[in-house]
């Protein structure tokens, strides 16, 4: 035990002294939290919306009506035909055009299903998906409060993802995959870059021939990382409620707890990286590419897992941080528990053991 | 001739179909300094790790500090110190917590561990850096504080891997009067080097050559057998027709 306060105490030092690696840990993530949180907002205000309506009926009036007094729609004027809409959009004058078909309210009435198409200038996506998932919102808030059987099915679909997040704020969506992003790389890069330092310096092969074990120095290279580590779950969730408004509808001893499983796993790929190269360099390398961006891209973070092509979504089912997101976003956007999550979680606990034993095994293999 | 402290028999290792160290047998006495020297590439780290439980052999005996190198390396590693050629403390701590780093994952307690280190820095005059990170002090003296470091917990031998690489002659002989001042309480000097005046000052040396060792004997004797004038001139009548070049 002394010879692990021992080696605890000198990582720590290591950590303080090393001001890019105090910055990397203590700034990066507020940094990145305060960034995601501001300067990357999704959400869209004053969308300049034009009207073709060819019915001119009570329905689509009222609908017009609830989509103006939410403030985010700015009415930009009645269109006529539908060849006004492009030169309106290339004019800037519009970001979108709702439109309802000839005879709506009657349709509805009779068919039970009236059509109304919203068209959002494509060349911004990402703004445009927003926009459609905007108004869609609007308009089955519309629909639901007719609380009229036949009228639910008019147009468009309720999207289930809006019911976490009625006013699609970017920022809840960021947090869970924030926190995995800054978890991975806290905790894999920095434990792979602290241990291939020592055996860059030499003194790895000093920490061997002493009487610690391969397993003592292990623990006592995760231990540090995984405090800190839990200090920046902690600092994040914070931010985001406190600053954010982001919700923690579930458990936070549960959050907490299944982030420091989540950190585990990490360590553990930090330690196999470091375990297969020898230069601060390369293990830097193989924890960016290898781990930082499947983290960002394949994880669901930024892209929907369910819209990408199949081979990467078998892919992602390799990568923790997309089980992580699930968890994340369950307890704090759904208010979930370990009974709708036991299974995320049991599949990060596999992960972790079969990551640890590996890296174990590979690190007690005498050198060379 | 007193207890053997290292003895090995026949001890190999290979890497594939190249053999490193090939049977090599020798002993080294108790409060000796053992000189292991040879060209690059000749076997001499591999057999140094073998030595120090860093690697398994692949056939033949060993033991260390009254140690099997198989079975006991954990043993051997706690009754052994270890100083390595390239610079080998923390150069982001200070001299005093890498005192108080080594000590500790040695088990040495706390108090012991504080007078010791106190009397260490008094030694080596290195009170004023105490608190100084390392990376700002002399080489010559990161290698002292190396040396005394890896004698902390009291080992009854050392192994020093080219442990002066990169100083000057003055520094170098400073160095040499630590080994000496080691020698005089007892503990076994086993130390590797390409410096041929540091050969001169070894008990015994031997000299490996393609993994086999090709002479042992004390320097004086090595140089009237290959009527030398110096080890310079022994190790390069040996290492000459060595078939492995660098590496």
């Amino acid at each position: 035990m002394k010879r692990f306060i021992a080696f605890v105490r000198k990582e720590f030092y290591h950590i303080v002294r090393d001001r890019r690696t105090a910055a990397i840990l203590f700034g990066m993530p507020i940094l990145q939290l305060l960034l995601f949180g501001y300067a990357i907002r999704n959400e869209v205000s004053e969308v300049r919306t034009g009207i073709l309506d060819m019915s001119h009926d009570t329905v689509t009036e009222a609908i017009t009506d609830k989509l103006f007094s939410s403030g985010t729609f700015i009415f930009a004027g009645n269109l006529q035909s539908e060849k006004e809409i492009a030169p309106a959009f290339a004019a800037g004058r519009m970001n979108e055009v709702v439109v309802f078909e000839p005879d709506f309210a009657g349709r509805l009435q009779k068919d039970g299903v009236a059509r109304m198409q919203v068209v959002t200038d494509g060349s911004d996506p990402n703004v445009s998906r927003i926009v459609t998932g905007y108004t869609q919102a609007v308009v089955s808030d519309y629909l639901a409060e007719q609380a009229d059987g036949s009228a639910r099915q008019v147009g468009v679909e309720a999207v289930p993802l809006m019911m976490f997040n009625p006013s699609l704020k970017s920022v809840y969506l960021f947090v869970p995959g924030l926190m995995a992003m800054i978890l991975m790389l806290v905790s894999a890069l920095m434990t792979s870059i602290s241990i291939t330092r020592e055996k860059e310096s030499g003194t790895m092969e000093l920490l061997l021939v002493s009487s610690l074990r391969p397993v003592q120095i292990i623990v006592g290279k995760v231990v540090p990382y995984l405090l800190l580590s839990f200090v920046n779950v902690v600092t994040v969730v914070s931010l985001a409620y406190f600053v954010f408004g982001v919700p923690c509808r579930g458990n936070v001893a549960l959050l907490f707890a299944e982030s420091l499983l989540f950190i585990m796993t990490a360590l553990s790929l930090g330690i196999m990286i470091s375990t297969i190269t020898n230069s601060q360099q390369v293990a830097m390398m193989v924890s960016l590419a290898g781990l930082l961006l499947p983290t960002v891209l394949l994880s669901g973070f930024i892209f929907p897992i369910h819209s990408m092509a199949w081979p990467l979504q078998v892919i992602s089912n390799i990568i923790p941080a997309r089980w992580y997101l699930v968890i994340v976003r369950g307890i704090m956007l759904k208010g979930a528990g370990i009974a709708v999550l036991w299974k995320e979680t049991l599949t990060l606990l596999v992960m972790t053991v079969l990551f640890m034993a590996a890296s174990v095994r590979k690190f007690s293999e005498r050198l060379q | 001739m007193a207890e053997a402290v290292i003895q090995t028999e026949k001890l190999t290792r290979k890497f594939g179909s190249f053999t490193a160290v090939d049977e090599i047998s020798f002993s080294v006495a108790s409060g000796e300094i053992f000189g292991f020297l040879g060209a690059n590439g000749a076997g001499k780290t591999t057999a140094m790790k073998m030595l120090t439980g860093l690697l398994a052999p692949t056939s033949g005996e060993a033991t260390v500090a009254g140690f099997d190198v198989y079975r006991e390396t954990e043993s051997i590693r706690r009754n052994i110190g270890y100083m390595s050629q390239r610079f080998s403390l923390y150069d982001d701590l200070t001299p005093r917590e890498n005192i108080r780093f080594f000590g500790g994952i040695y088990g040495l307690g706390s108090s012991e561990l504080r007078e010791k280190g106190e009397r260490l820095l008094d030694s080596l005059d290195l009170q004023e850096s105490a608190d100084t990170r390392l990376a700002a002090l002399p080489l010559g003296w990161k290698q002292k504080l190396a040396f005394s470091v890896a004698l902390l917990h009291e080992p009854k031998l050392i192994f020093l891997d080219e442990p002066t690489g990169g100083v000057d002659p003055v520094t170098r002989r400073r160095f040499w009067d630590m080994i000496y001042d080691a020698t005089d309480r007892g503990v076994t000097v086993f130390v590797t080097t390409h410096y041929m005046d540091e050969a001169e000052y070894c008990d015994r040396v031997s000299i490996m050559v393609d993994g086999r060792i090709a002479a042992l004997d004390t320097p004086a004797m090595l140089k009237k057998q290959f009527a030398a004038e110096t080890m310079n001139e022994v190790f390069i009548q040996l290492a000459r027709p060595a078939k492995r070049g660098e590496g």
